[in-house]
């Protein structure tokens, strides 16, 4: 299904997305994209339908909003009472910011991408975490729900949900990226925006209990070195883990953001890797088997190998690398002029902590050094920013990062070296390299190899 | 929330000195033979038979086995919809099964065709593959025997084993895949960023 083929994320739609808004979106812009968006709930149809209509009933709330009426003045009208919206809040109604899916032909396995564009700070709101599921988000009850460790152990046991709570937790930020994030770049600059290149990226704080604690719990055997997780979805999905990876900082985590994991994200209980390819975090966690050997699953076999030129594939080729992007100005958005831009982008490593960040706009000539807004976390983002006065002529913008191992991101020409260059079905997984988004001199920013 | 008599844990939980009262206070904490907090129900052999996972050596494939001729059958009824007739797989919308069979040859050239027959390494993956996750619309709905069935289907299908070859727990793990030693370990990160 992964391949780097003409698909890229929204064109299920056929928007040819002619709206380069300002950087600083109107709200007619906002609605416009949302009604016609890409992973808008609304089919192509009916945003025409609604498009018709006169422009008060058009007025709807976009995911995760209410509609509500907007007063001429909000200081002559009482507001909404306290917990009336029942006590879970909603975003507001002029936020519109959405996934989108990827359109492979089963929207079962699929994947929609989180608008980094939209972000501040290093937190994905949950509720944008990007997804892929290989079939379906599954509904579970956690009273139901418990997770088995068995296999190379003293005592194979099993752990309600209760029984995960009770034990020594931990809390931490990490990144979760899916390996095949961007693999329409490799041969042409194909998505138009930083959602549809570098969307399969989000950030969460997440809380649960090291695999180390459970370890203990059932007692490891001699000889242990894989551990494999399994999923209790649909796609009953399956990945072996190293058990050095497992001791080292494994969670199993029931919180995400200060509240319980989302559906999507593995309610009730997800396997979470720092700094692992996004598929082997296992969601919807059930069963834990400790082994001498990887079990070579389907999804680590078929799927997530990097298969070179010369016909042999890279198997297990787990940690993500460090990789940067600038999300403003990105793909798709449009300067109002010459002038003062903060530019602003996120970095990662999935090998630790990111060191330093530098920004180009030039395409690669001159580097300078970016500002790292908060203290640089292992396997977790940061946000950099980088002030830029633009004299109103092309420029090409890139940002380069370093990590705490002194790997510096390298660029597209090298990775193909590497790579091979060998077709769209070949090597399309980890795709690390500095990203390049154009400014023509009207302003307009776009997608490009530099 | 909580219906277990949590004396017990607090009791451990001091001994393992897993919740830190003051250093001083507990020191003799650190000193507890036993660092299990005693959280966890032990599971039974037969709880843990509805799980599976089947390596390369086949280690956990279960009685039953199943020929190419009635694989035909299993995969006309359950997977050709979404697969193909011809295994060429299916990418219309809603569908969007996998081609299974054919490119043999084609890995090292610019335009790989990765199918089980093509690239899978090993054939167990299939029966568990199979078994856990297909047919993708009523997953786990096939019995052992219609699993090896209709792998020895697809397998026959890709010339890797005779029209006439039964598969069960013991012929299947002996199956040599085309592509069995075409996998490398990851040499990240790549020597030459650092030339
Ligand atoms: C409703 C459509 C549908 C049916 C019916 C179906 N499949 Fe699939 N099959 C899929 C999809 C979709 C995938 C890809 C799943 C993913 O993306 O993880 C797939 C993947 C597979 C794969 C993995 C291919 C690869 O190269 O990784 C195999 C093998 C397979 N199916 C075999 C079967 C068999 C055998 C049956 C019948 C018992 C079956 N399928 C029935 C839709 C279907």
């Amino acid at each position: 299904m992964a391949s780097s083929d003409d698909r890229v994320a929204g064109s299920d739609t056929g928007e040819d997305c002619p709206c380069r808004d300002g950087m600083f979106d109107t709200l007619e812009a906002n609605r416009r994209r949302f009604i016609f968006g890409a992973g808008s709930a609304l089919g192509a149809a009916s945003a025409l339908a609604l498009a018709t209509l006169p422009a008060r009933a058009a007025e709807k709330a976009p995911p995760g909003a209410v509609w509500y009426d907007v007063p001429e003045d909000p200081t002559k009208v009482p507001g909404r009472p306290v917990a009336g919206d029942g006590g879970y809040g909603t975003r507001s109604q002029f936020e519109t910011a959405v996934r989108i899916r990827f359109p492979t032909p089963n929207a079962n396995t699929s994947w929609s991408l989180t608008p980094l564009a939209s972000l501040y700070g290093n937190i994905t709101p949950s509720g944008l975490h990007f997804e892929r599921h290989h079939n379906g988000i599954p509904t579970i009850d956690p009273s139901r729900h418990s997770l088995v460790v068995h296999g190379m152990v003293g005592t194979p046991k099993r752990f309600s949900m209760d029984d995960i709570k009770r034990l020594p937790s931990v809390t931490r930020r990490h990144f979760i990226e899916c390996s095949g994030n961007g693999l329409t770049e490799w041969k042409s600059p194909k998505g138009k925006t930083v959602q549809q290149t570098h969307g399969l990226l989000s950030t969460s704080e997440w809380t649960g209990v090291l695999f180390s604690t459970l370890a203990r719990e059932v007692g490891l055997k001699d000889g242990a070195k894989w551990v494999l997780g399994e999923g209790s979805d649909a796609a009953v999905m399956t990945r072996s883990i190293p058990l050095e990876k497992m001791l080292n900082d494994a969670m199993i985590v029931y919180g995400q953001n200060g509240e319980a994991v989302r559906p999507e994200q593995g309610y009730p209980l997800r396997l979470l890797l720092p700094g692992y390819e996004g598929n082997t975090n296992i969601k919807w966690l059930r069963r834990l088997q400790v082994s001498d050997k990887p079990f070579m699953t389907r999804e680590e076999t078929s799927k997530y190998t990097d298969l070179m030129a010369d016909g042999k594939a890279r198997i297990f080729t787990l940690d993500m690398d460090a990789k940067s992007v600038i999300t403003f100005p990105s793909g798709d958005m449009k300067l109002p002029g010459p002038g003062i831009y903060t530019i602003s982008g996120l970095a990662w490593s999935g090998r630790g902590r990111i060191l330093s960040v530098d920004v180009s706009t030039d395409g690669g000539h001159l580097w300078y050094p970016a500002r790292i807004e908060s203290t640089p976390e292992p396997m977790c983002t940061v946000r950099f920013t980088f002030p830029w006065i633009w004299d109103g002529k092309p420029a090409i913008l890139q940002s380069r990062c370093t990590d705490e191992t002194g790997y510096i991101q390298p660029t597209l020409a090298q990775l193909l070296a590497i790579r091979g260059d060998h077709g769209p079905y070949a090597s399309v997984y980890h795709l690390n390299s500095i990203q390049s988004w154009a400014v023509a001199s009207d302003g307009g920013v776009s997608n490009v190899h530099a | 929330m909580f219906t277990h008599d949590l004396k017990p844990l607090v009791r451990r939980l001091l001994l393992a000195g897993a919740f830190s009262i003051g250093a001083s206070a507990c020191a003799f904490a650190q000193s507890a033979s036993d660092t299990r907090i005693g959280v966890g129900t032990p599971v039974t052999k037969a709880e843990l038979s509805k799980y599976f996972a089947i390596p390369p050596d086949g280690t956990g494939l279960p009685a039953g086995s199943g020929t190419p001729s009635e694989g035909r059958v299993v995969f006309m009824d359950n997977c050709a919809i979404c697969h193909g007739d011809k295994l060429q797989g299916n990418p219309k919308p809603g569908f969007g099964g996998d081609r299974l069979i054919g490119g043999r040859g084609t890995l090292a050239t610019n335009a790989p065709v990765k199918t089980v027959e093509s690239y899978w390494p090993y054939a167990t993956t299939l029966f568990d593959y199979v078994k856990r996750a297909m047919p993708f619309s009523a997953p786990g709905s096939l019995t052992d025997d219609q699993v090896y069935s209709v792998v020895a289907f697809i397998l026959a299908q890709g010339h890797i084993i005779k029209p006439d070859a039964t598969m069960n727990a013991k012929t299947l793990p002996k199956v040599q895949m085309p592509n069995r030693n075409g996998f490398v370990p990851d040499p990240r990160p790549e020597l030459s960023l650092y030339h």
